[in-house]
């Protein structure tokens, strides 16, 4: 490029610690954004609502909540993989494949936590091969992932023989039940289990070496490799932690449905990729955190609970959500635009 | 230290590399200098572990050295300061100066340690003011240019190879890189390969030197024992091939008169008139701000201020638009033929048509037959060689590619050629092919600004020409006045004033 060995002449005319004021803006409406959003919702619901106070409701929110599980989880593990830089379309079928994998397990006669376990499992084996793929055949993410969205549907529904599988009562049921036996625990278990491991993976993508290499990895891939790290094992575990709580996230699905069924989850890549992005992440990597992608999550699940609240067909949220995922895009890029300008 | 025999490196059909010898001495700054493209940064990142070499053998401390990765040179000792900052941006100053290497406990990021170690290599620089918490988007461009001066000294490398690690540095911090090196090569024994263009830098620093030429050595030593004069030989060192259609021409009355052109930051002023018939070369090292000043006057870049005269009329300078020149029949040829000159997956004939579709079309619509037998024609005219004219662009070899690029120049019937490096990157009949259709076309009566970093290039086919330093273009003069050793002085004579700008056109 023709302007490198000339940026003598602009630093010259620049302080060299200049306080860029906008920058600090930009971060705080990043952090704050998404629950200015969430808030925002709320409002719109309660003042459209007719009877505000079932919306605002504790058996409204406990509805909210369970139905957030899912796309949460799932979102804990896309914000790995955004941050760095990825992106992952196999989602939806890789929840439909681990749910019938655990329901399969289940109805063989497994110890629940066994099959759950499998469950789990199998969705990290879809994230390493996901991340194999990406690293040793360097296939671009977008077209791995579009890979396997179909391959993982398709052996879902192989294992299942095309048909739902009914699994007998065990506490596995129970994980994302709207309302629990034990009713000091109030929300879910599958609730507390979301928000233990978000807090683990937040503490793990803020302090641990690996989840600073992974936003560095994100922010400038070759300068990443060029400080010596490993950037293909590196992007490789990304996928695979993340296809663990895919996996975990399928657990939920068949423990909500009760039944493992392969044609779960159509399109719901979409609806985690858009938690993560409207909780703040930059889908050209180096941003994002995990704090944030619950919002995101919970704007969703509040989004679709408030138009079926007001009886909106289906459709109408469809549309909404769709216009949503758009401008959750659009601000991302106005601030990539806007970093762009700056240097 | 670091012994390099041999080293040949080829990417594809173009040597990169062919024979380089270096050795460098414990606590020794070794100045690597050569032209654009003589080969310096291929040789860096091979050092650096990111090309690998097809032929040659390298000895690190008596030991063989052949990195697979950058990781494994990392490891050895070896560390690259990139000529492109190469920082993550979302990331802190401390958490950039220790990528790689971070204090860590139990695999959890020490933050106080990070903190304390990035801070003491910054205040061993100098920079005590640049907060290790902070996001490196938030600074200025030549402290992100400090961070990365700390990195390979945080990392304890035994070698640190620097590419052009002044170019956006201010004087003051030059001194303190320099005070840097000192010290490091004092008290840790750090040996350093050093690469840059402006020999004031290199005399200050460096002990010893190796010029590198068309990707070989081709003379090392002490640089205090030889002159400017003996390095600039060796760097130029080409006889002028007979490759150019010298014809006498009569250049006319001037066709484009530019005055104080400014574009800042990268274009300071410019200042010259091309005549009817004449080739007015422009030289200058890559980063100049040569491609800034075709650019800035094919409307691609804005301009500040200046003036632009095209035969008597004055035309539109602030605000232009490619679009505009077009109309104005300027044509523009760009040194990015693959990102920005040709489209690529098109045909031979919509890429050559591009730019005047109204010769081949009727109330909107193309008619194929006149479009393909038009650019079947300049195909015959430029010999560019492909089945039929349907052909996909990308599909050409680099030479014919660039006449597509020059045949559409030409179906434009442009008036004002501006051509940026026309000849980079291919082939020796293509050359030919592309010099004798700039002389003809001068030979028409158009006038072309020609942009090259070849000097034989420069002195074989220009009437006049001018020499581009850090923004600002010298004076004109005639080419017969020109030597290729005064041109390299004045483009790399690093000075930061403008001494060496025209005040006016000559």
């Amino acid at each position: 490029m023709e302007e490198r060995d000339e940026i003598s002449v602009v630093a010259s005319e620049e302080a060299l610690t200049r306080v860029s004021g906008p920058s600090w803006v930009r971060l705080w409406l990043g952090r704050v954004g998404p629950f200015l959003g969430l808030i925002f919702v709320l409002l719109v619901f309660t003042l459209l609502s007719a009877d505000p106070a079932q919306y605002l409701s504790p058996r409204n929110l406990r509805i909210v909540a369970a139905q957030t599980v899912i796309i949460a989880v799932g979102a804990i593990g896309m914000t790995l993989i955004i941050v760095s830089g990825g992106i992952d379309l196999s989602v939806g079928s890789a929840i439909a494949l681990t749910g019938v994998v655990t329901a399969l397990g289940l109805r063989a006669g497994w110890a629940p936590s066994v099959a759950v376990l499998a469950g789990v499992l199998a969705g990290g084996l879809i994230g390493v091969i996901n991340g194999l793929v990406i690293t040793r055949l360097r296939v671009i993410p977008f077209i791995a992932t579009l890979g396997m969205l179909g391959a993982a549907r398709g052996i879902a529904k192989w294992l299942a023989a095309q048909q739902t599988v009914n699994v007998p009562e065990t506490w596995v049921n129970e994980l994302a039940v709207t309302f629990p036996a034990r009713r000091w625990m109030f929300f879910a278990p599958g609730v507390w289990l979301a928000l233990a491991l978000a807090a683990i993976v937040a503490a793990i993508l803020r302090n641990s070496v690996w989840g600073r290499r992974v936003f560095a990895l994100g922010s400038n891939e070759a300068a990443a490799r060029a400080c010596g790290i490993d950037v293909e094992n590196l992007k490789t575990s990304v996928y695979g932690l993340a296809g663990l709580f895919f996996g975990l996230a399928g657990v939920m699905q068949m423990s909500r449905l009760r039944q493992g069924d392969p044609t779960v989850a159509v399109g719901t890549e979409l609806d985690v990729i858009a938690a993560v992005v409207i909780g703040g992440a930059s889908l050209s990597g180096g941003e994002g955190s995990i704090l944030g992608s619950m919002v995101g999550a919970l704007i969703m699940a509040l989004l679709r609970n408030g138009c079926q609240q007001m009886g909106w067909p289906n459709y109408v949220q469809e549309i909404i959500i769709g216009a949503i995922i758009v401008l959750a895009a659009v601000v991302d890029r106005l601030r990539h635009v806007r970093r762009l300008a700056e240097t | 230290m670091l012994r390099l025999f041999g080293i040949e490196k080829r990417f594809g059909s173009t040597v990169a590399l062919r024979g380089v010898t270096l050795e460098l001495g414990r606590g020794e700054v070794h100045a690597l200098i050569g032209e654009n493209g003589a080969g310096k940064t291929t040789l860096m990142n091979v050092l650096a572990g990111a090309v690998r070499p097809d032929a040659g053998a390298m000895e690190l401390e008596g030991q063989p050295y052949l990195p697979q990765t950058p990781r494994e040179a990392r490891q050895r000792g070896i560390a690259l300061i990139h000529q492109e900052l190469s920082l993550c941006p979302h990331l802190t100053v401390a958490e950039n100066i220790l990528l790689g290497n971070e204090p860590q406990r139990f695999g959890w990021l020490d933050r106080e340690a990070a903190r304390r170690k990035a801070f003491e290599v910054l205040r061993d620089f100098g920079h005590p003011e640049i907060d290790p918490a902070r996001r490196v988007a938030d600074l200025s461009l030549a402290a992100r240019q400090v961070v990365e001066i700390c990195r390979a000294i945080a990392a304890r490398a035994k070698i640190i190879l620097m590419d052009e690690p002044t170019s956006s540095l201010q004087r003051d911090d030059v001194e303190r890189l320099f005070a840097l090196i000192r010290h490091l090569r004092a008290r840790d024994q750090v040996s350093f390969i050093y690469i840059s263009h402006f020999l004031e830098e290199v005399r200050a620093i460096a002990t010893r030197y190796t010029v590198l030429r068309d990707g070989a050595s081709v003379a090392s030593g002490e640089i205090s024992t030889v002159t400017d004069e003996y390095l600039i030989a060796k760097m130029v060192g080409r006889a002028i091939e007979d490759l150019y259609p010298r014809r006498k021409r009569a250049p006319g009355a001037p066709l484009l008169a530019v005055r104080e052109l400014c574009a800042p930051p990268l274009l300071k002023r410019a200042s010259f008139e091309v005549r009817a018939g004449e080739i007015f070369g422009i030289a200058g090292l890559i980063g100049s701000g040569r491609t800034k000043l075709v650019r800035t006057l094919f409307g691609l870049e804005p301009a500040r201020s200046g003036a632009l005269i095209f035969q008597t009329q004055r035309l539109v300078v602030r605000g232009a638009t490619p679009a505009l020149r077009l109309r104005q029949s300027f044509g523009y040829l760009s040194e990015d033929r693959k990102g920005e000159g040709l489209a690529l997956p098109l045909s031979i004939a919509d890429n050559i048509t591009l730019t005047r579709f109204e010769s081949c079309a009727r109330l909107g619509w193309l008619d194929r037959t006149r479009q393909q037998a038009q650019a079947r024609s300049w195909m015959d005219k430029l010999g560019i060689r492909a089945r039929s004219p349907a052909q996909a662009v990308g599909t050409l070899s680099g030479g014919n590619q660039q006449k597509v690029a020059l045949a559409r120049l030409l179906h434009q019937g442009a008036r004002v050629l501006l051509l940026d490096e026309p000849t980079r990157g291919i082939d020796i009949g293509s050359k030919l092919k592309v010099y004798e259709t700039i002389a003809e076309c001068a030979a028409r009566g158009c006038a072309v600004l020609l942009i090259s970093s070849y000097l034989p290039e420069l002195f074989g086919m220009c009437d006049r020409l001018a020499v581009m330093c850090r923004g600002v273009l010298s004076a004109a003069r005639p080419i017969e006045e020109w030597t290729p050793e005064e041109v390299m002085r004045i483009a790399i004579s690093g000075k930061r004033n403008e001494d060496a700008g025209a005040k006016g056109v000559d």
